[in-house]
């Protein structure tokens, strides 16, 4: 936070820059294929009604 | 490392924040008709569910659908089938459980939209959040929507890894010829664009063998509305709390119509 500057990445070379952006995308995706897409029972399970609400491919 | 933790602590605040606004909105919307649709599962008996225990205690707890939400989870908790695997308790647990999944993957839709927005300049205030919002809908909620609508438990589908193949193909066809529309100013490019956005609907979804089901159309009619229009605010309140977040942190608004053609 103490280091807010104009842009979010100003400070930073633009291949890091890349580097990061493109982690924090394959984060997201990660975790969004596990919740919705994870073909194991026990979190289709928790995640059932969720699946259902957001037209997630189920069952 | 400082742009990723700034990436990621503004998609874990509009990530909370959206998905606890999705959370309630299913509890209203969406969640009921499924039960409802449950209960038409459970008695044609076609189809073997995780939820639809065998017994008739189960049907007396699924059948007020509304009720069934705010009722605390009966006593002895339903086992699930041996085959099935661990499935939380209906009522409080269950509703906890997608409560749960709403935040996380609220977090990670929120991860890719804060990633993708920043190769573009950035979102610049709630304003543009909400433009992209309406652009994260598209990719993630109508297009792959068109070819396989939200479906009620018991409904007929084909296999489901081929859907969800068919499901990220048409996401990422789509986000492309979005992106390529919005932030590449060539008249063959933007051609190309609407082809890949048109290719996935040609190709087609993965359809069942059959369509025969006991669910009403009514209720699935009435559940394809409930789950498109929350996810159109899920959308908007993403974009506009990312765009809030944003400007916040770097105490400038950048100008994202710079980018623009």
């Amino acid at each position: 936070m103490t280091t807010a500057s104009v842009s979010l990445g100003a400070s930073v070379s633009s291949q890091s820059r890349f580097m990061q952006l493109a982690l924090a995308a394959l984060l997201g995706i990660f975790v969004m294929g596990f919740v919705g897409f994870s073909h194991i029972d026990a979190v289709h399970n928790a995640a059932h009604d969720y699946r259902h609400s957001m037209a997630f491919p189920c069952h | 490392m400082n742009l990723f933790r700034n990436v990621v602590f503004i998609a874990a605040i509009a990530g909370l924040v959206a998905g606890v606004v999705l959370a309630c909105l299913q509890a209203y919307a969406t969640v009921p008709l499924i039960l409802k649709a449950e209960v038409y599962e459970q008695a044609g008996g076609g189809h073997h569910h995780d939820h639809a225990a065998t017994d008739s205690n189960a049907m007396s707890t699924t059948a007020p659908a509304g009720d069934a939400m705010s009722s605390a989870a009966p006593a002895a908790a339903q086992a699930a089938p041996a085959d099935e695997g661990w499935a939380p308790a209906d009522g409080f647990e269950r509703f906890a459980f997608s409560v749960l999944a709403n935040i996380v993957t609220g977090i990670g839709f929120a991860l890719i939209l804060v990633a993708v927005s920043e190769f573009a300049g950035g979102i610049g205030g709630w304003r543009q959040g909400v433009f992209w919002g309406l652009a994260g809908f598209a990719v993630f909620t109508l297009a792959p929507g068109l070819g396989l609508p939200p479906e009620l438990p018991a409904m007929p589908a084909a296999d489901l890894t081929q859907r969800q193949i068919w499901w990220w193909a048409t996401v990422a066809a789509t986000a492309a010829g979005l992106g390529l529309i919005a932030f590449r100013k060539s008249l063959p490019l933007a051609i190309l664009a609407v082809l890949l956005i048109v290719a996935p609907h040609v190709v087609g979804a993965p359809q069942p063998d059959s369509y025969e089901t006991a669910i009403p159309e009514g209720l699935h009619h009435q559940f394809v509305v409930a789950v498109t229009v929350t996810n159109l605010v899920f959308w908007l309140v993403l974009g506009a709390v990312v765009g809030m977040v944003r400007g916040r942190f770097t105490g400038t608004a950048t100008s994202l119509r710079d980018s623009f053609a």
